[in-house]
Parts: C-alpha cells; sequence; structure tokens
C-alpha cells in the first residue's frame, strides 16, 4: 500500500499527513483535521454539500483525492478568519437561511465562488450558479435572496 | 470568531463520554458552564427528584428520566439571573427550539438573550416524545408556558419574603422584582434563586398536562411572542463551528459501512472475508442472518471494505414486489387486507351516497395515482455509539431519542436507564428519523466490539433503503345537481402502506428486519382521506389497504413522510373538488366557498370560519379574477395558468394559489408564483412562520413535479440524486406570498391557542400545481409525479 506524506493548505495553514493518496480529501478534511464544514452527502458529486474552495474555485471534496488537492483549500470554517464573517455568511443570517442547515456548507461557498467570479449576477445567473448545490429543506427562495443581498454588500 | 450562544460550548462540555468510575456529582463540577445547570436539575440530587422520589437511583440507573413534575426538570435560573429551560422536542430547522425559548422567556419575564434552551437528551430533559406531528408549538410549549409561569409565580413568592409585602405589590420586568411602591428596593432572579433548586411539584396526569398553580399570560401581555426574533441556531451553522451529530468523534472510535442485500428479500448465503482482510485498518465483518456490517479504523477503509466485501447471495423465489411501472394496476387489482383493521378502517359514511350519485344530474368520475416518495435526506442516517463500562451512549439526529432510547434498550437487552441517547443537529428530519436505523446498527455494532462506533450510510443505501411515504391509487366519483352544487361525494383509496416502521420499534428498524426479528404481524401505518370542511351532505370515505409478497426486510417499507399521506389524498380531494368545478362550469374558489358555506348547523362552525378566511385570503393576495377553469389557451410557446387548493390538519388551515409556466414544448411546468394563506392562530415567530411555511411549498413542489421511488421487481433502482431527483436551485419560484390569517370567529379572545404550522400547508401543493396546469392547458394531470416527459405526452394525447 503507497503511503506518502500528503502536504495540504487549508485555511491558511499547511499541513503534512501520513494517508493513502486514494484517500478523497472530504475524510481527510474532517477525521485528521477536525473540521465540520464539508459533509457527506452523496459521495458522488452531484448534491454539493461536501464543497470546499480550491483557489477560489467551488470543488466537491468527496470526489478529488487528497493526493489531487492542489493549491490553497479554503473550507467554511475558513471563510470567516480574523472573527470578520464573509459577506456571503452576514446575508445567511440577515436573510434567516437555513432550515437544518446540513447543505448549507455548499450552499455558501458555491456563492462565494459565484460572487467572486460574477459579483453582480443576474437572477437567472443565480439560478444557474447555484443549480448544483441542493438542499432538501428547500431554502433555495432565501438562498437566492442571500446571493442577491451579500452581491449588493460587496458593491 | 466568538460564538453569538453560549450552549453550543456547553454541549462540548455534555459531550464528554461517561466514566463508570465518574459519578454524575464529579461530572457536574469537571463540567464549566452545564454545572449551574445540572447541580440544580438533579444530577448532585437524583433521588430527590426522581420519578419515584425514593432512593438514590444514581447508581444503580446511571441515566434516570427526568421527572416531568418538578419544576427544576424544565428551568433553571443560574446566580447571573440567566436561565436555563430543558424541553423534550427536537428542532428540524423550523425554529421550534426559538419559539420554544421566546414563550418561555416571555411567561418567565425574562429578555430572550438571558436563556438558553436545551432539547431532546433523554438524561436531561423530560420525555416529551422530540418531534412528530407538528406538535411542539401547539401542545408541548403549551406545558413549558405553563411551568415557566409556575417559575415566576414561586420567584414572587420569594421576592414578596424578602421585601416583606404581598406578592400583588411587586413589579416584574426582565428578571428583576421590584416594589411597586418603592421602585428602589429590587431582587433579581439571581439574587433569589440562582444556582439553587425550586423544589416546587408540578401537577399534571402526564407531561402534556404539566402544571403549576400559575395561569400563563393572555395574549395581549406576551412581548416576545409575536416577534421576528432570529434563530439561535442559525450563526454556529453558518460558520462551521456548530457540533452536529455528524461531527460526533471519540477516544478509540472506529468506523462502520452496512452492506446491503443486492435484492430485496435476498438471503446471505456465504461471505468470503478474505476479500477485505487486506485492506489497511480493517478490524471486523459482522454479519448476523442477512444484517451485515464491515468495521475499519477509518472512514474511507470502511467505504472500500464494504464495495469490496464479496459476498453470496439467494435471490427469493417469488418477486418481492411489483415494478412501479406495473404499481397501480397492481394495488387496483389486488385483494386489499380486511377491512376495520389497521391500515384498512372501516368505511366512513354520511347520509346515502349510492343514492344520492344515482339521483344526481352529472356524474364525474377520476382516478388518481401517488406513487412512493422516498425522504431521501441530503445527510445519509448517522450515528455514534459508545458502549464504555456497561452503558450506552447514542449521539444521533433521531427527532424521538426517547423511543430511540427504549428502542435500543430493548433492542440490545439492556435496562433503558442504563441507555441514553443524545440528539444533535442532522440533516432534515421529516419523519425519517423517527426510527432512525443508524442509532441501532452503532449501538449494536458497538455492543459488539467494545469500542465507539461511528455508522454512517451511503448515498445510495439511503436512497434505496430510508423509510419511505406510501403510494395511493384513490378513486372519486361525485354526483352534481342541476345547479352545480355537489350532492355526493365518493372517496376509495388503495394504500401501500402495509410495512409501516412506527416509532423506533426494536422490531420493525431495518437491522432488526435483517437480523430475521419479526413483529407479530407487519406494522400498519395509518390512511384516511383528506382533512377538509366541505360541507357536502351524502359521502363515503374508504381506505384500504394492498399489501406486497414481501412485508418484512423490504426497502419498500414506509415511515412518516412530512404531513404523512396529507399530500397523496389532497392531491387527490383538491383536484377532483377542480374537476367538479369544472364540470359545473364555476369558479374555483366561489365552488370552494359555496362548498365550505353548505351549512353552519354543527360543530364544524369554528373550522369552517377559518377555512373560509384562508381561501379567501389567498385569492385576495393572488389577485383571483373569477372564472371557471380552464382559460383560453394562449398561442405562445409558454402556457400560464393558476390554480387553489386547501387544506386542513389538525387545527390549522391552509389555502395555496400556484401560478405556473407550461413549456409546451418540452412539458417543463415551472412554479412562478406562489401565494400562502395561512391559519395557525397565535403566530410565535413570524418569519419563522415564513420560512417554515415556504420551506413546505418547495418541498410540496418537489414532490409534485419529481420525486418518484422507482423498483423493478427485483430491487429499488432509485439510488441517488439521478434516479430519485429533487427540485433544485432552478425550479424556485420568482415570488412566495404568505398571508397569515387569523380566521378566529372570536379573534380577540385572551387565550388564543397556537396551532402546529410545520406540515400543513405542504398538503396543499400538489393539488394548486395540478390544477393550475388544467387552468393553463385543459389538461388534467392525475399522475404524481408531473415530470415533463409526462406531461408533453398528455399535452400532446390532447392536442393542447
Amino acid at each position: 500500500m503507497r503511503r506518502t506524506v500528503i502536504t495540504l493548505r487549508v485555511n491558511g495553514e499547511t499541513h503534512s499527513l501520513d494517508v493513502e493518496p486514494s484517500t478523497p480529501l472530504l475524510y481527510v478534511l474532517r477525521n485528521d483535521l477536525g473540521l465540520r464544514g464539508p459533509r457527506f452527502g452523496c459521495g458522488l458529486g452531484q448534491c454539493g454539500t461536501c464543497t470546499v474552495l480550491m483557489d477560489g474555485r467551488a470543488i466537491r471534496s468527496c470526489m478529488r483525492p487528497v493526493s489531487r488537492a492542489e493549491g490553497e483549500i479554503t473550507t467554511l470554517e475558513g471563510l470567516s478568519a480574523d472573527g470578520e464573517l464573509d459577506p456571503v455568511q452576514q446575508a445567511w443570517i440577515d436573510e434567516q437561511v437555513p432550515q437544518c442547515g446540513y447543505c448549507q456548507n455548499g450552499q455558501i461557498l458555491t456563492a462565494k465562488a459565484l460572487l467572486d467570479r460574477n459579483p453582480d449576477p443576474s437572477d437567472e445567473e443565480i439560478r444557474q450558479g447555484m443549480n448544483g448545490a441542493l438542499c432538501r429543506c428547500m431554502t433555495y427562495y432565501r438562498i437566492q435572496s442571500a446571493v442577491r443581498r451579500a452581491a449588493e454588500a460587496n458593491r | 470568531m466568538k460564538r453569538p450562544e453560549e450552549f453550543p460550548a456547553g454541549m462540548e462540555e455534555a459531550l464528554v463520554p461517561w466514566e463508570g468510575s465518574t459519578s454524575r456529582r464529579d461530572f457536574v463540577k469537571t463540567s464549566g458552564l452545564f454545572v449551574l445547570g445540572f447541580s440544580s436539575v438533579g444530577f448532585s440530587g437524583v433521588g430527590g427528584i426522581g420519578r419515584n422520589g425514593s432512593g438514590d437511583p444514581g447508581e444503580a440507573n446511571p441515566y434516570p428520566d427526568p421527572d416531568y413534575l418538578q419544576l427544576d426538570s424544565w428551568l433553571v435560573v443560574h446566580e447571573d439571573g440567566t436561565a436555563t429551560f430543558y424541553v423534550g422536542k427536537t428542532d428540524g430547522g423550523q425554529g421550534t427550539g426559538t419559539a420554544m425559548r421566546q414563550m418561555m422567556c416571555d411567561e418567565l419575564d425574562l429578555a430572550y438573550d438571558r436563556a438558553t434552551l436545551v432539547m431532546g437528551r433523554t438524561d436531561m430533559t423530560v420525555d416529551q416524545g422530540g418531534s412528530g406531528g407538528s406538535d411542539a408549538i401547539e401542545r408541548d410549549a403549551l406545558a413549558a408556558r405553563r411551568v415557566a409561569a409556575e417559575a415566576r409565580r414561586v420567584l414572587l413568592e420569594l421576592a414578596s419574603e424578602r421585601f416583606e409585602v404581598p406578592a400583588d405589590e411587586l413589579a416584574v420586568s426582565e428578571g428583576v422584582i421590584s416594589v411597586a411602591a418603592e421602585p428602589a428596593r429590587t431582587a433579581t432572579y439571581g439574587q433569589l434563586i440562582g444556582g439553587r433548586r425550586f423544589d416546587v411539584a408540578l401537577t399534571g396526569r402526564n407531561v402534556n398536562e404539566t402544571t403549576g398553580l400559575a395561569a400563563v399570560k393572555p395574549v395581549r401581555e406576551l412581548k416576545i411572542v409575536g416577534q421576528s426574533v432570529p434563530r439561535y441556531d442559525i450563526p454556529a451553522k453558518v460558520d462551521g463551528s456548530l457540533e452536529w451529530a455528524v461531527d460526533v468523534r471519540l477516544p478509540g472510535m472506529v468506523h462502520a459501512r452496512n452492506v446491503r442485500p443486492p435484492f430485496a428479500g435476498a438471503r446471505l448465503v456465504s461471505i468470503d472475508e478474505s476479500s477485505v482482510r487486506d485492506i489497511p485498518g480493517f478490524i471486523r465483518v459482522f454479519r448476523e442472518g442477512n444484517y451485515v456490517a464491515v468495521v475499519c479504523e477509518r472512514e474511507e477503509q470502511a467505504i472500500q471494505a464494504a464495495e469490496s466485501l464479496a459476498l453470496e447471495w439467494e435471490q427469493p423465489e417469488t418477486a418481492p414486489f411489483p415494478s412501479s411501472e406495473d404499481l397501480f394496476d397492481y394495488m387496483r387489482g389486488a385483494t386489499p387486507v380486511g377491512a376495520g383493521t389497521g391500515t384498512s378502517p372501516r368505511p366512513r359514511v354520511e347520509g346515502d351516497p349510492d343514492a344520492a350519485l344515482a339521483g344526481a344530474a352529472s356524474v364525474v368520475e377520476a382516478g388518481y395515482d401517488i406513487p412512493f416518495q422516498g425522504h431521501t435526506a441530503i445527510g445519509p442516517a448517522h450515528a455514534v455509539a459508545d458502549p464504555s463500562d456497561g452503558q450506552m451512549t447514542v449521539y444521533t439526529n433521531d427527532m424521538k431519542p426517547y423511543s430511540h432510547r427504549t428502542g435500543i434498550a430493548e433492542f440490545l437487552g439492556m435496562p433503558p436507564e442504563r441507555v441514553r441517547v443524545i440528539w444533535m443537529e442532522g440533516p432534515q428530519l421529516y419523519g425519517r428519523t423517527a426510527a432512525d436505523d443508524a442509532g441501532f446498527e452503532a449501538a449494536y455494532l458497538a455492543r459488539e466490539l467494545g469500542r465507539p462506533v461511528r455508522m454512517q450510510w451511503m448515498r445510495h443505501e439511503e436512497t434505496a433503503w430510508d423509510t419511505k411515504g406510501p403510494a395511493f391509487a384513490i378513486d372519486l366519483r361525485g354526483g352534481l345537481d342541476d345547479a352545480g352544487n355537489v350532492v355526493a361525494l365518493d372517496y376509495r383509496a388503495r394504500i401501500a402502506n402495509y410495512a409501516h416502521v412506527g416509532y423506533n420499534q426494536a422490531d420493525t428498524v431495518l437491522i432488526a428486519q435483517l437480523m430475521g426479528i419479526r413483529p407479530e404481524r407487519p406494522s400498519p401505518g395509518g390512511g384516511r382521506g383528506p382533512d377538509e370542511m366541505y360541507h357536502i351532505p351524502n359521502r363515503r370515505e374508504e381506505t384500504r389497504a394492498v399489501r406486497f409478497p414481501l412485508a418484512f426486510e423490504t426497502p419498500l417499507r414506509t415511515g412518516n413522510l412530512r404531513d404523512p399521506n396529507g399530500p397523496q389524498t389532497t392531491f387527490a380531494g383538491e383536484s377532483f373538488i377542480d374537476e367538479m368545478a369544472a364540470a359545473a362550469n364555476a369558479d374555483p374558489v366561489e365552488f370552494r366557498l359555496r362548498l365550505l358555506r353548505g351549512t353552519t348547523e354543527d360543530d364544524a362552525t369554528f373550522r369552517r370560519a377559518r377555512s373560509i378566511a384562508v381561501v379567501e385570503a389567498a385569492a385576495e393576495a393572488f389577485g383571483w379574477e373569477p372564472r371557471p377553469s380552464p382559460r383560453e389557451p394562449g398561442d405562445g410557446p409558454i402556457l400560464t395558468g393558476r390554480g387553489i387548493s386547501y387544506g386542513y390538519r389538525v387545527q390549522t388551515a391552509v389555502a395555496t394559489v400556484a401560478e405556473v409556466e407550461v413549456d409546451r414544448e418540452s412539458g417543463r411546468v415551472w412554479v412562478k408564483r406562489m401565494v400562502c394563506a395561512h391559519d395557525c392562530g397565535l403566530v410565535i415567530n413570524p418569519d419563522g412562520l415564513e420560512s417554515t411555511i415556504q420551506g413546505n411549498l418547495l418541498h410540496g413542489i418537489s414532490r409534485t413535479l419529481y420525486e418518484e421511488v422507482q423498483f423493478d421487481g427485483e430491487r429499488v433502482t432509485s439510488v441517488d440524486w439521478r434516479t430519485h431527483p429533487t427540485l433544485t436551485h432552478r425550479d424556485a419560484p420568482e415570488q412566495i406570498d404568505v398571508v397569515i390569517v387569523n380566521g378566529d370567529p372570536n379573534p380577540d379572545r385572551p387565550d388564543l391557542p397556537h396551532y402546529g404550522a410545520g406540515e400543513p400547508s405542504h398538503r396543499t401543493v400538489p393539488a394548486a400545481i395540478a390544477n393550475a396546469i388544467h387552468d393553463a392547458t385543459g389538461v388534467r394531470m392525475r399522475r404524481i409525479p408531473l415530470r415533463p416527459e409526462r406531461v408533453l405526452a398528455e399535452l400532446t394525447a390532447a392536442g393542447a
């Protein structure tokens, strides 16, 4: 069994880990680094619950082998560095978005990546950009309001 | 960041695993924030407030039940004047905890931010049954209000003694009691009782009746109730700091995954353990009957082992169930199980429906089909179980932790007092976690292994094997007189609800059934027609269950799914009302109002008045123009229409109008706008209510347009989000208007009740959409879900 020391940059810190290189990033983040933001939803890249940012792009950590997790990884915890909430997170609180909240990690990070590349999305662009992030409490209506609110706050 | 709430930090303290050698007294001393709570609630004096009030059950009974007849079990005032409330409910994200805290603060006269609320721990909160039936606000919060009012009364008594002034000459404001005539003389709640026990007995034959001597405040004196207080659980859900059940990690904990039969009803012949023995971290394969699980040191290892394990299964000779293609023919053709038992109660008959139908000027007939639908939680089932020192602690998002505890105790043959269940946040409940299989599995494996075990299901397992909302085939006949009035209604339903799992029963959870444990007969689920308040003089309602060959260890086992049976029966009932309105050439709103105003001479007057109020409010808010449906169809590629649906659940009345766009070329339906008029009595938190209703409506759209469990004659073939699709961002309505109605004929009474809101609006959605499609296109959709290919086929067949 191949075991190599893997170096990961997560939320501004560097970690050296002795794990099987094919291990999905999700389990390393959760079980080795103790992070709670990314959560298992499907393991198939269909739902978005496990989303993290890699160099600012939203990726599915359940599908990404840890050996291919290059670049700077940001999880939900890393979004509010220095005690200051990201405007996207603040919008989520202001709109009282979550119900159960299990998927909201993916919703928030997908919105963050969307707004970073398109600071002023149209309603249609929000629907398109957020479409892969599923919510079974169906908070889509409030999520879309929160994305619009965060876009305004960034302006 | 600093957490806005103290409570999550305390929860971590509470998560320190119990150690047999440490008494709870020591635990109290070492557990930070909870010291005050525990020391007052009874961890230091269990004998005194134990249910039987005798002895010290602490040694023999590690986790005694908190006694609902003691004020201290519900409410603790700390030295700094803050309070902690303990309630036996759980919160699925609809703001139940926030609302209960608002209500208790109001009764106690304490500012909202000076209190915290603990929910759903069997060793710490009184048994209010956990969640279900949208009853937390309607029923359980009333008991909690009475207890908080009693605490306030006792505090006034204490102040009266201290000041030597009669209690009625004292004033109370936000946790401070003062002498009305001498405002400088004050005492805080903290000074009066902080950190000490009330030692006040309550009365009540059961927990729902719990009361002290004090009465709750009249509605006009409630200040926090009625405000849109932000939910306390949201900040920690948004910044990633909340510890969920899925996050629990214990020293020595290992990871488990199940291996399910590849065919429903398959028998396990053999396992080749050598197929997984070389996987790093492999610990053990467990097998009992047809139940198989693997345990490894790391999570991804357990997943790999479950995928790699070589097993030989024997397929049953008889097909376990029909295919989903043949489901409705099967249900209509099958001999139902005996009437008058379980799922097949005797028909309810009023008047003489057969004679009225025979004498009607016209008769309308239609049949409606609703398939099995999954809960398909966004996060698959999971739990952590800790078996240390002969006890069992289960960390779970089971919405009914109390029956989870008794069910697991029975399943493992342990005394219930050595089992405790700690509810933590998790993916949506909606009935799925009323029988959370993963907690039983984790507890079983943990006991066998002697180590803490974390179990989580995979996606294919959750979608294929979770509990299902039952399929319905419903046939309706209605009779109209010459004037278009409904004179008769005949409702006959077949329901595939013969293998219902109930609440955490030790013989119906999946692990038990796969092990060969059986109840005497399959557990029946409920089955009744739509609840509405229409006055129809002659009617029959009959619901009969049909069974499939495989009644146990079946992936088509049913369980309560949000508003159990409401969406299915209301889809048929409210679609059919629309069909009769069309036959009578009547406006659908006016037609419903006529049926609701048919009589005032029975005890349904209160319900009818509130039903009329919501139908009128929904129509008005939508801008409903009276006319019969369907409308003149447009020429363009997009057809638009509106539809209304009304429902009544327990004591909550709802009417919903949907505006849809139907794409003629693709068959895609988009619900562009929804208006929901909602009367659940006294509103505790308007924004929380609106959020809950929005969730109900969108979940309803998802079930109407997309959701269906598919299966062939061997297995469930819905295994992921492609094969059991759900609503997405693309489908969200452009506008949702929630209209809060108070249709009480006497709306100013001081004791206006608060009814449930977690589910009632859900049931109105399918028919509102189907009626709107009919309005837009003239085509009547009678088979859920209304996926594009099905809509397109109907449009093509009708030439629309």
